[in-house]
């Protein structure tokens, strides 16, 4: 079962990271493809997919590495689009406030609601994120000077010491460097200490208890950073969208982004990238079939969750080609246990390590 | 003559906690489903909103074709329970023994799916269902003219909510519900059918939602999506009433009922007495929109469990 993917640094090229990392190549020379074709609609599209993969990203986190089934993620989504729109309509286009602005809101909201909210367990959590996030929603809708449920345009972009973020291929670029960021961030933080004890929370939080870590802090840590990157991406998609409306923090947003982790993988590096990826390209697939595309985007959910628990990056990895092959047969659980924390994968860890002296 | 301005606001007072009981009242018959589903079954219908919308569609197109709002509600009854069997048996049976969060997931396609078909069935647009004739008046209650089909209201919920205790607390089926939900697998090896107990508990769900959907129909407008925001309140309800209670979930709605009417009623006067009046024009419709959840985050940061607690949970 010792897979050993989440105590060593990426030493085993897998399929989901070598696919992950020319995914990435791939999407860094698109500009350059989509200038040639001179195709903005490509482009956007493509923005748009980077900016749900770090928002499903920050989502992944508690998700999938924490077990925190939050279904109010688009609240931060929101606050960050709010964090541009709201400062550029009062004449503050200046891109470093704004961010300042989108990581306190969003750290501070974060902070309360996560103290409350980490407070259950179970399905009073799924429903209590959900209901702060509908607070929130009701709230923008009722802030009538900022448009209220019409929603409100962006004045200007961000202005980054000089650079518009509005402009297309400036914006492009800086979702992808985040992603970039928060995907070698996110890397480091679940093989961090502090990484191991939020997974090892998530497997069996008595035992961490009983071992001395306060999980409630630890969880409540990684909520918060999980809510900030959210609020990255909300800014990001504020000046993609140049638009600001209270549905960016409705429940049905929130619903995507939990797709788009369970799609892709949760608890993989890549996975919410991959989901990010075939989500909106689905969507704009069937969009192009029929109007009512719903009709068969809904059902599609259902059968992927009763059909395969995996995502595209646990297929992926169960495809690969090591003896075990503890994904295809176990249970999601298992498949990314931290094995520092599994009394039988111990001793192997140790031995492994010793072997190459 | 001038009325007194005390009277007129004990009027006002008067007509919105009722208002507020009407729609506590609404919220119990959608919690109680719910309620019922995620405590014995611990299964999270996300679903359970596209119930009540199914319900008032199904109910406004009965009334429409048989022209007697009691014909419609007794053929709504029947056309619940069989779609709630149907969505049951189709989609969600495999997933009882999955974690939430495949439940959620599941559930939430499903609320795509029928707020789509809402949409190609009956069109984007809202569809009015008008409050049958012989209810159309008022009442006079002690000087206050309330209208009659909003106290029908009342009096239909707190039927069903008396119905509902004497089933699950006096009745056979009601023992063995309690039972299946101690211990799930001891009442399946009695030979007792726990999957068809299951089913049925899930069709009376679906019948309650419908009921709500049907009465809920006359005073709010028919349309796609129109489950979704009374399902949000009803998580409310049911987080602060204790998960799994019956008895939580009753006074949970008729608490959270009437604390959003009188609060978006009252608040902003309230407010504008205190604070300036451009201020708490602002201030106003946000607190009284916020007032519920805040009421659920001041119960879950003093009793977690909620106010019911069920015990073997």
């Amino acid at each position: 079962m010792n897979r050993d993917m989440s105590t060593a640094p990426l030493r085993k090229w897998s399929a989901a990271g070598a696919i992950g990392i020319v995914l990435l190549a791939a999407l860094a020379v698109l500009p350059f493809y989509t200038r040639a074709t001179a195709d903005p609609f490509l482009l956007t599209l493509a923005s748009r997919i980077l900016i749900f993969a770090i928002a499903a990203l920050s989502l992944n986190l508690i998700l999938g590495y924490g077990g925190l089934v939050s279904f109010g993620h688009a609240l931060y989504l929101g606050l960050g689009v709010y964090a541009a729109v709201i400062p550029s309509f009062h004449g503050m286009d200046n891109g470093w406030l704004q961010l300042l602005i989108a990581v306190l809101a969003c750290g501070v909201t974060g902070l309360v609601t996560g103290a409350i909210a980490l407070r259950t367990q179970g399905i009073s959590f799924i429903m209590i994120t959900l209901a702060f996030a509908q607070m929130f929603f009701f709230l923008f809708v009722s802030l009538s000077q900022y448009g209220g449920d019409d929603g409100l345009r962006l004045a200007s972009g961000s202005n980054f010491s000089g650079v518009l973020l509005t402009e297309p291929r400036t914006l492009y670029f800086s979702a992808f460097l985040v992603l970039c960021f928060s995907l070698y961030g996110c890397h480091r933080l679940v093989h961090a200490r502090f990484g191991l004890v939020v997974r090892g929370a998530k497997s069996n939080e008595k035992r961490m208890r009983a071992l001395g870590f306060p999980t409630f802090r630890y969880r409540l840590a990684l909520y918060v950073i999980s809510a900030i990157l959210c609020g990255v991406a909300g800014l990001l998609y504020g000046n993609l969208t140049q638009f600001g409306s209270p549905s960016y923090m409705s429940w049905t947003t929130s619903g995507e982004l939990i797709v788009m982790v369970m799609l892709g993988g949760m608890g993989t590096l890549f996975g919410p990238l991959y989901g990010a990826l075939a989500m909106i390209l689905t969507e704009e697939g069937l969009k192009s079939i029929t109007e009512h595309w719903m009709v068969i985007f809904g059902p599609l959910i259902v059968l992927l969750i009763t059909v395969s628990r995996l995502g595209i990056a646990g297929l992926l990895q169960a495809r690969d080609g090591d003896g075990a092959g503890p994904a295809r047969g176990g249970t999601r659980e298992t498949a990314w246990a931290p094995p520092a924390l599994d009394n039988d994968s111990q001793p192997a860890n140790n031995t492994e390590a010793k072997e190459p002296t | 003559m001038r009325v007194p301005e005390t009277a007129l606001s004990l009027t006002l007072f008067v007509i919105q906690s009722l208002n507020g009981l009407q729609l506590g009242v609404l919220l119990f018959l959608m919690a109680a489903g719910l309620t019922l589903v995620f405590g014995i079954m611990n299964f999270v219908n996300l679903a359970h909103g596209s119930m009540y919308m199914m319900g008032a569609f199904f109910a406004a197109s009965l009334y429409q074709y048989t022209g007697s709002f009691l014909m419609a509600a007794l053929l709504l009854a029947p056309a619940m329970l069989a779609l709630g069997l149907a969505v049951e048996w189709v989609a969600l049976r495999k997933l009882y023994q999955r974690d939430h969060l495949d439940q959620v997931l599941a559930t939430f396609g499903l609320i795509l799916f029928f707020n789509e078909l809402a949409r190609i069935l009956w069109g984007p647009s809202p569809y009015y269902m008008e409050v049958p004739e012989f209810l159309s008046g008022a009442v006079d209650l002690f000087g206050i003219r309330y209208p009659a089909y909003r106290l029908l209201i009342i009096a239909a919920g707190l039927l069903v909510a008396l119905g509902c205790y004497v089933l699950i607390h006096r009745s056979r089926i009601g023992m063995l519900i309690r039972a299946g939900a101690t211990n799930r697998s001891m009442v399946g090896v009695l030979g007792v059918n726990i999957v068809l107990l299951n089913s049925l508990l899930f069709g009376l769900g679906a019948v309650l939602a419908g009921l709500a959907g049907l009465l809920a129909g006359p005073i709010m407008s028919v349309q796609a999506g129109m489950g979704e925001p009374i399902l949000i309140l009803t998580m409310v309800v049911i987080v602060i009433g204790g998960i799994g209670s019956i008895r939580g979930a009753f006074y949970a709605s008729l608490i959270v009922g009437v604390v959003d009417t009188l609060g978006r009623t009252l608040l902003p006067a309230l407010l504008r007495s205190v604070l300036e009046r451009s201020s708490a024009d602002i201030a106003g419709p946000a607190l009284a929109s916020m007032m519920i959840y805040l009421l659920m985050a001041v119960v879950l940061a003093i009793k977690p469990q909620g106010l019911f607690p069920v015990r073997n949970a």
